[in-house]
């Protein structure tokens, strides 16, 4: 199969991505390592805080979506990376046994100005739960590389 | 940490250092974000980056353990003076994230955060919002990661 250049990204496309369970090791070891606050590391703990029971770091939930992408698309691309990333809200915790999906939409694509080889393509992509509710929702650039560098886009 | 009525804008929260090893890059990446210039050297030296680099992820995530760690050591030593601490967190999102330079093997990243605003909490009587600006800078001087994080913090209680 040929992979995704940056002209496949249209404008308005839609697509979505899992389930993906997300277990209560994986949520505690990612703690552990990286962001080892007791909301994400203990129950007991968590309770007390304004998570109000355990949750993932949000850099976990960001690093999920990050790899349900790259399974999903990325990988099958020309990705050259992102400059970055405009926004992230963590709306609603992730908790242990959820099963998660992803929704990603196009919100707009343009050639690059300075490197005829690279196109970018914004995306909002939305981390949703089994009843539909978004638990965090992020917009992002990403970079490709193009079928047609410099070709009028 | 402190109580969100002691915050002052211009604060510092944290400044820390992070040197990103070739394993640790690649362990990182294989978990969350496996493109092959995260990955595999050889494949990072063909594509536009030039040499393996850490995800971006993952430049943010040893920021966010660098916090961690050091707001510890603050709270310990505050605990051993008696002060009060506010309890911190969660947070409730970032903007503007920039990764601005790529993260090669071997780069020692030099983090701070400093308060850019400080509001209260409109769901939260108890708690106001504290937005601090990140930056990571490597060894040479250059910028290499910057975003804008807001997070809960308790107020002193009245």
């Amino acid at each position: 199969m040929s992979k995704l250049h940056w002209e496949d990204f249209k404008q308005g496309a839609v697509a979505v991505y899992g389930p993906r369970l997300v277990t209560r090791e994986e949520i505690v070891a990612f703690a552990a390592e990286f962001d080892p606050q007791p909301m994400h590391l203990d129950e007991a703990a968590a309770v007390n805080t304004l998570l109000g029971g355990l949750g993932a770091s949000g850099w976990h939930s960001c690093c999920l979506l990050m790899r349900m992408i790259a399974d999903g698309f990325i990988l099958n691309s020309t990705s050259m990376g992102s400059p970055g990333i405009d926004e992230v809200k963590w709306l609603k915790p992730l908790r242990p046994g959820m099963s998660i999906r992803l929704r990603s939409t196009v919100l707009e694509t343009r050639a690059s100005g300075k490197r005829p080889e690279m196109g970018l393509a914004k995306f909002l992509v939305e981390i949703i739960d089994d009843n539909d509710a978004v638990l965090t929702n992020l917009t992002t650039t990403l970079m490709f590389g193009r079928r047609h560098p410099g070709a009028a886009a | 940490m402190k109580y969100f009525d002691d915050l002052r804008l211009g604060d510092l929260v944290m400044t820390g250092q992070h040197t990103f090893h070739a394993d640790e890059i690649k362990a990182f990446a294989r978990r969350f974000d496996p493109q092959p210039f995260h990955v595999d050297e050889e494949a990072a030296a063909n594509s536009h980056f030039g040499a393996l680099c850490a995800s971006g992820w993952h430049t943010a995530a040893a920021w966010m353990r660098l916090l961690v760690d050091h707001r510890r050591a603050v709270e310990e030593d505050m605990r051993a003076r008696g002060e009060p601490m506010a309890g911190s967190g969660p947070a409730l999102g970032l903007r503007d994230l920039k990764w601005l330079k790529p993260v090669y093997v071997g780069d020692a990243i030099n983090y701070k955060s400093e308060i850019t605003e400080l509001r209260m909490s409109g769901s939260r009587l108890t708690h106001g919002l504290m937005t601090i600006l990140t930056t990571g800078v490597n060894q040479n001087g250059a910028p290499v990661i910057s975003f804008y994080s807001t997070t809960f913090v308790e107020r002193r209680p009245a």
